[in-house]
């Protein structure tokens, strides 16, 4: 499907959409601090969210040391093993995950690949970036707060969550978790809206939304899916704490706790669950569908081939979004509920399988006999699509109920997610960071490095998560800071634990190498220049490198076919950008 | 946009019927939207999303009443003033929602005085919607004031499960938020409206963007989506 315009200039839409009012800051602080220009929103996202993430990583070190060497670490107590896991998930889903993809990707690309100026409201932008700020430093604060953070695990599932035995439960722990979500959720719906109609509405001149780059589309579908998702997690955020603080009792049971009968009556831990999950599992796609979508543009750039079967791609990514909100109960399979009703989300479950498993096929169809550089983008890509396939294909055992009976809350469930949701997406964020950083400072990431770090990241990852599928069919469970001598569990499993930390270690020192590499090439990397990729999509075609205010020139650019004409047959080069108005045969860049 | 001299092409060619044209209405050039501005589409999908916030709400109210093993609180007992010598029922509450009601109609007209550029009108009536928005949140004051000295709670109350006074306090209260929120929004947009901001393109103080009459007619969409939930808080949570 080459979706061109067939006479080029004489088909030029008339501008529907107004010239941009845009912002333009006088001051240093208005520039580079407090701006409304989305690139640099974007940059303080992204900054944000790495530095959060890596809090993260190091957090997980320390559990990787406790399960690997049980009692070697003094500081690290049951207690502070659990406040290090839930940390360690929420940070890496919501804070840096989503913020990444959605606040960082998700600013950077839209107005760029879409031909728009900046996003549609600059100011609520903004306000969005600090509120993250906010959220993030409340979340850290619970570092430092009596008690330590919350260590309910990152589902936060009562009664426990707010019980004394949990860490932070009757301290203040979980009180600035719940109060983090909510700032979190109020900054992201102000970008959410942002995003969504930049998308619809400011799209430049022939960029209907079927030439939009794939990357566009799964950041959209993911904005669309967060700004229904997230409610629910809002609702039982402020629920939960309405119960920890005034003592209502939404989602607490009568219980006995510490040998006295608990203030609370007649709550349901189960409907948390639902509002939980409702939120948690299109949350799995709010990060997937921008991996899905950053990652058919770099197989395609660096392929140079285009993207196979563009209009089932986009097809898929919106049957995704769609299908992830009726399957949330598969994450609830052991909660007691209804089994017809646990039927009804295992046969949704598996449903997704199908479009998830077209996207694959496409991908894989697009490398079929293109011309592939092994650059670190389209490396990364590569990985993300057998790790994907890895970690869906455990899916299909988790989703099913007989099978997940067994295996639930095992570390095969650690393992599956990590694989799915974990490595797949932040592959890609490598790749994608790999791809667009010349645009966005003007220089090359640094070759050596970055051919260390993927290597160590690619193969670390499986010696990290395949060893924990099997530790998990024995029946390790997870959550458990320390297995002890149980009798159903063989000694060579202490061995594989062992074996994962190493490999865990190995694998976070070479995101070191990664964090020097962002830093060391802003001075030293080689000259980009403004399209090192020969790529087609608008963000490479930009005034200069990186975008000035206002992204393009004094015109915006006119797009006349698609973004993935690459090697087109009789084209003098083998790109043709978007804003090209010659046929192919004389396209190509000037 | 700078003005272009690019050729016209005929845009008006005939949309393929059936999905297939659903498709091509909504990819088509630019704008998914035709003639929609960017902050009326903003309010829409922002009130899509709050939609989804309400619906958690009363579908978590909901479940815990169907749930509940204890009684549920009467609401026509419980919500009954005691007028001229004889318990009515539900009183308060019909007129509160007859006035925000009524806050609509005002609001609806605001938009269209807004349009017709009748700056006066436009700000009398934005300046009445929020009289009423206003008092209706005076009402709910008085109503949680009267609950609360009868003992109800969020964690109890003296006619059955716990969670009566708790959904109360939460929806009504984050419903009368949304309420305040839009009457303080009101004072300012009429305001502007007043000042004429909106014809000589005063620039935002916050946003440094020109307003224009639309803001009055996106402000109504906030306000009659405010009144739209409260009519299913008044169903769910006082007639059943």
């Amino acid at each position: 499907m080459v979706d061109v315009t067939p006479h080029g200039a004489d088909l030029i839409p008339p501008a529907e959409v107004g010239e941009m009012d845009l912002y333009h800051p006088h001051s240093w602080w208005t520039k580079y601090v407090f701006s409304q220009d989305a690139k640099v929103i974007a940059i303080q996202y992204s900054g944000t969210a790495m530095a959060i993430g890596l809090v993260a990583l190091v957090l997980s070190w320390l559990m990787r040391l406790q399960l690997g060497f049980p009692g070697t670490f003094d500081f690290i107590t049951p207690e502070a093993y659990y406040q290090f896991m839930t940390m360690h998930g929420m940070i890496m889903v919501i804070y840096l995950l989503t913020a990444l993809f959605l606040g960082g990707f998700g600013n950077y690309l839209i107005p760029l690949m879409v031909g728009a100026r900046d996003m549609v409201f600059p100011y609520v932008n903004m306000l969005s970036y600090w509120i993250y700020l906010v959220a993030v430093l409340v979340l850290v604060s619970s570092f430092f707060a009596p008690g330590g953070p919350t260590g309910a695990g990152w589902t936060l599932y009562p009664p426990q969550a707010i019980t004394s035995g949990t860490p932070g439960g009757q301290d203040w722990g979980i009180i600035l978790m719940l109060v983090s979500l909510i700032l979190f959720i109020i900054g992201f719906t102000m970008g959410g809206l942002n995003y969504v109609v930049t998308v619809l509405q400011a799209r430049t001149r022939g960029m209907t939304l079927m030439r939009m780059p794939l990357t566009v589309w799964g950041i959209f579908t993911a904005t669309v899916m967060a700004l229904l998702a997230f409610p629910a997690l809002f609702v039982a955020c402020v629920m939960m704490l309405f119960d920890r603080i005034i003592g209502s009792s939404f989602f607490m049971p009568a219980m006995v706790e510490m040998g006295e009968q608990s203030p609370h009556n007649g709550g349901s831990p189960i409907m948390f669950q639902h509002l939980f999950w409702f939120f948690g599992h299109p949350e799995v796609y709010i990060v997937a569908l921008p991996a899905f979508g950053i990652v058919s543009d770099l197989i395609s750039t660096h392929a140079r081939k285009n993207i196979f079967g563009y209009r089932m791609m986009v097809w898929a990514i919106v049957g995704i979004g769609a299908l992830s909100f009726v399957v949330w109960a598969h994450h609830m399979y052991v909660s007691g509920m209804h089994p017809y009703f646990g039927f009804f989300f295992a046969t949704t479950t598996l449903i997704i399988a199908v479009p998830t498993a077209i996207k694959v096929y496409n991908w894989v169809l697009t490398l079929w006999r293109g011309d592939i550089h092994l650059t670190l983008p389209m490396l990364f890509a590569l990985a993300f699509i057998v790790t994907f396939v890895n970690g869906g294909l455990t899916g299909l055992f988790l989703g099913n109920v007989v099978v997940d009976v067994p295996l639930s809350d095992t570390m095969f469930v650690v393992a599956h997610f990590h694989m799915v949701m974990g490595v797949a997406p932040i592959m890609v964020v490598f790749g994608a960071i790999y791809h667009w950083y010349p645009k966005i400072i003007g220089r090359m990431l640094n070759e050596a490095m970055g051919r260390f770090h993927f290597w160590v990241t690619f193969v670390g990852a499986y010696l990290i998560f395949f060893p924990m599928h099997y530790v998990g069919l024995v029946g390790v469970p997870r959550r458990y800071p320390e297995l002890g001598d149980t009798a159903f569990i063989p000694p060579s499993v202490h061995t594989l634990n062992e074996f994962i930390t190493i490999a865990a270690l190995t694998v976070g020192f070479a995101q070191m190498v990664f964090l020097f590499n962002l830093f060391w090439s802003l001075r030293n990397g080689k000259d980009a220049g403004d399209n090192p990729w020969r790529a087609t999509s608008l963000e490479w075609q930009t005034a200069g490198t990186p975008p000035p205010h206002g992204n393009f020139g004094k015109e915006l650019p006119v797009v006349y076919r698609w973004a993935y004409d690459y090697s087109v047959p009789g084209a003098p080069e083998d790109f043709i950008p978007q804003n090209d108005p010659r046929p192919a045969t004389q396209g190509g860049p000037a | 946009m700078a003005e272009t001299t690019l050729g016209h092409a005929d845009h008006t060619a005939p949309r393929p019927p059936g999905l297939r044209g659903f498709v091509a209405d909504w990819s088509s050039d630019q704008r998914a939207f035709k003639g929609v501005s960017w902050g009326k589409a903003m309010m829409w999908i922002f009130l899509l999303s709050d939609t989804f916030i309400f619906g958690c709400f009363l579908l978590s109210y909901m479940t815990a009443r169907m749930s509940t093993v204890v009684p549920w609180p009467n609401p026509s007992e419980v919500f009954a003033l005691h007028l001229f010598g004889q318990d009515v029922p539900l009183i308060l509450i019909a007129i509160m929602t007859f006035v925000l009601i009524s806050s609509s109609g005002t609001m609806a007209m605001a938009v269209n005085f807004g349009y017709r550029r009748d700056r006066r009108k436009t700000a009398i009536l934005m300046l009445l919607t929020a009289a009423l928005g206003a008092t209706f949140v005076g009402m709910q004051a008085f109503e949680w004031t009267k609950l609360i000295s009868e003992g109800v709670r969020p964690w109890e109350n003296p006619w059955g499960a716990a969670q009566f006074g708790s959904t109360f306090f939460m929806i009504t209260g984050f419903h009368g938020t949304h309420v305040t929120i839009g009457v303080i929004f009101l004072l300012i947009v009429a305001r502007k409206v007043w000042r004429g901001d909106y014809e000589t393109g005063a620039r935002g103080f916050f946003t440094s963007r020109r307003g224009q009459y639309e803001s009055v007619e996106i402000m109504g969409l906030y306000w009659h989506f405010v009144d739209l939930v409260w009519v299913f808080i008044f169903a769910f949570f006082y007639l059943w």
